[in-house]
């Protein structure tokens, strides 16, 4: 464990299904999702913003549906399939198509919000395969990006849409 | 920013829960968490005990009937405005449930969770207040129903017993000849809004207006319902009626300044938003009297 806490500090048994990998971890009840997936699991492409919903930026997959992973806590994630941004990989290692989109369309720059922002997508176009701009705006709408990326991350939607469209025709 | 240590415990049934909130009434309870967790995490409040009621499935029901529509404590706030039935038959739910928060937060937040935070800024406490619902909490001493105008009675605070956990809403169905329409003006969508508006508006069979009432959101300390029918003594709605109407909402009701807006612009938006939603709310009362007629 690398957060360091108060030895009297109850702690609990937590399994968790993430990324298709099950994770048995110890770690007190007010565990953060967000804090057990980066430091008691690893999986540090979750990033921690405002910590309290606003930011978006640890947004992540619960049972497909994008949540804020700041806002549950850990122990309270244990019957649930929980996506990551590393989890959107093709099993093939290569990109996914918000990945590639984001690439293409230059929809990052510092990228500190770039996780939240593809996980959000990455379900959107699953629920709306063929969005316009105005869709795009929308499904982005609760992450925040402080380099103001929004133009080029709209394009990236419309771009991923696209793509997830020709990977399903071929 | 994280939460002071707790106590964590997950029941398995409301028995359990009930029993649980008895031994320890300063416990609190944990359905969405939207609004609870971050409360924790700035430490504005801290709990001894949490208990997640996220293992009774049995609170996850919408049911529809011609009375109106019944959810349960675990419904998200996605799932009710995903509702075919419950948008049929009171559509002042998905007028509303389309306002509150971003997709992300509905998917996990639940409705009855935001009716008993009372945030006199979020937009299902207002609703249940002006579609005259009911919300049933429970106890280990028993059932009870609060109507929604006995449920709010000072900033976030509702008449439930440290000991209840409220496990159902009810709202009744929209009546016939009624019509409905929801509003908001926010820094951002999906922000708090500075002031929202719903308004149902009941029209006689000639098509005259009978009866309007208007709930307002981020303009008083509670969840504000206002009776605006005597604003419409001829039955019509006209520039002079709904402005007149407008006044006499915001007479009623008490802004207040923040960082975000000053008491005195939070009035003006009650009273542009007041005219532009009673108006609404008029024609979809013609539009649904015509589909009618029409089917």
């Amino acid at each position: 464990m690398t957060m360091s806490e108060p030895t009297s500090e109850e702690t609990v048994p937590v399994r968790l299904h993430v990324n298709g990998v099950t994770h048995d971890i110890v770690v007190p009840p007010r565990r953060l999702l967000s804090d057990a997936l980066r430091h008691d699991i690893g999986l540090t492409g979750t990033h921690v913003g405002c910590e309290h919903g606003v930011c978006g930026a640890c947004t992540i997959l619960v049972d497909g549906a994008p949540s804020r992973a700041c806002l549950m806590f850990a122990v309270g994630a244990q019957d649930v399939e929980l996506t990551t941004v590393e989890g959107l990989t093709h099993e093939d290692g290569s990109l996914s198509p918000v990945q590639q989109a984001f690439k293409d369309c230059h929809g990052l720059q510092c990228g500190f919000c770039t996780p939240g922002f593809l996980t959000t997508i990455a379900a959107g176009i699953r629920d709306n395969p063929d969005p316009d701009r105005e869709d795009a705006r929308d499904m982005i709408a609760g992450n925040l990006c402080r380099c103001t990326g929004y133009q080029n991350i709209v394009a990236s939607v419309l771009r991923a849409a696209e793509i997830q469209r020709e990977e399903e025709a071929s | 920013m994280k939460p002071a240590p707790f106590t964590y415990r997950r029941p398995t049934s409301l028995t359990e829960a009930l029993d649980l909130l008895a031994q320890e009434p300063e416990a609190k309870v944990l359905a969405g968490g939207q609004s609870l967790v971050p409360l924790l995490s700035m430490r504005l409040s801290s709990v001894p005990v949490l208990i997640d009621i996220n293992g009774l499935p049995d609170l996850a029901r919408v049911t529809v009937d011609d009375s109106g529509v019944r959810f349960g404590a675990l419904v998200r706030h996605s799932d009710l405005l995903a509702h075919e039935g419950a948008a049929a038959a009171q559509p002042l739910l998905a007028a509303a449930l389309r306002h509150v928060a971003h997709p992300t937060i509905r998917n996990r937040g639940t409705t009855v969770g935001s009716i008993v935070h009372a945030d006199a800024s979020g937009e299902m406490p207002m609703i249940l207040r002006l579609a005259d619902g009911t919300l049933t909490v429970a106890s280990s001493r028993g059932r009870r129903e609060i109507a929604a105008r006995d449920l709010f009675v000072g900033p976030l605070e509702t008449s439930l017993a440290a000991d209840e956990i409220a496990v159902e809403a009810f709202v009744p169905a929209l009546p016939a000849g009624s019509g409905v329409a929801f509003d908001e003006v926010a820094r951002r969508h999906g922000d708090y809004a500075l002031c929202g508006v719903g308004a149902v508006v009941a029209l006689d069979g000639a098509g005259s207006v009978e009866h309007v009432r208007a709930g307002y959101v981020s303009v008083s300390e509670t969840p504000a319902v206002v009776d605006l029918t005597e604003c419409f003594p001829d039955g019509e709605m006209t520039a002079r009626t709904l402005a007149a109407a407008g006044e006499m909402a915001v007479g009623q009701l008490d802004p207040e300044s923040d960082i975000h807006g000053t008491a005195d612009y939070r009035a003006q938006l009650a009273r542009a938003l007041t005219a532009r939603v009673l108006k609404a709310a008029q024609d979809d009362a013609r539009a649904r009297a015509a589909q009618k007629v029409s089917s």
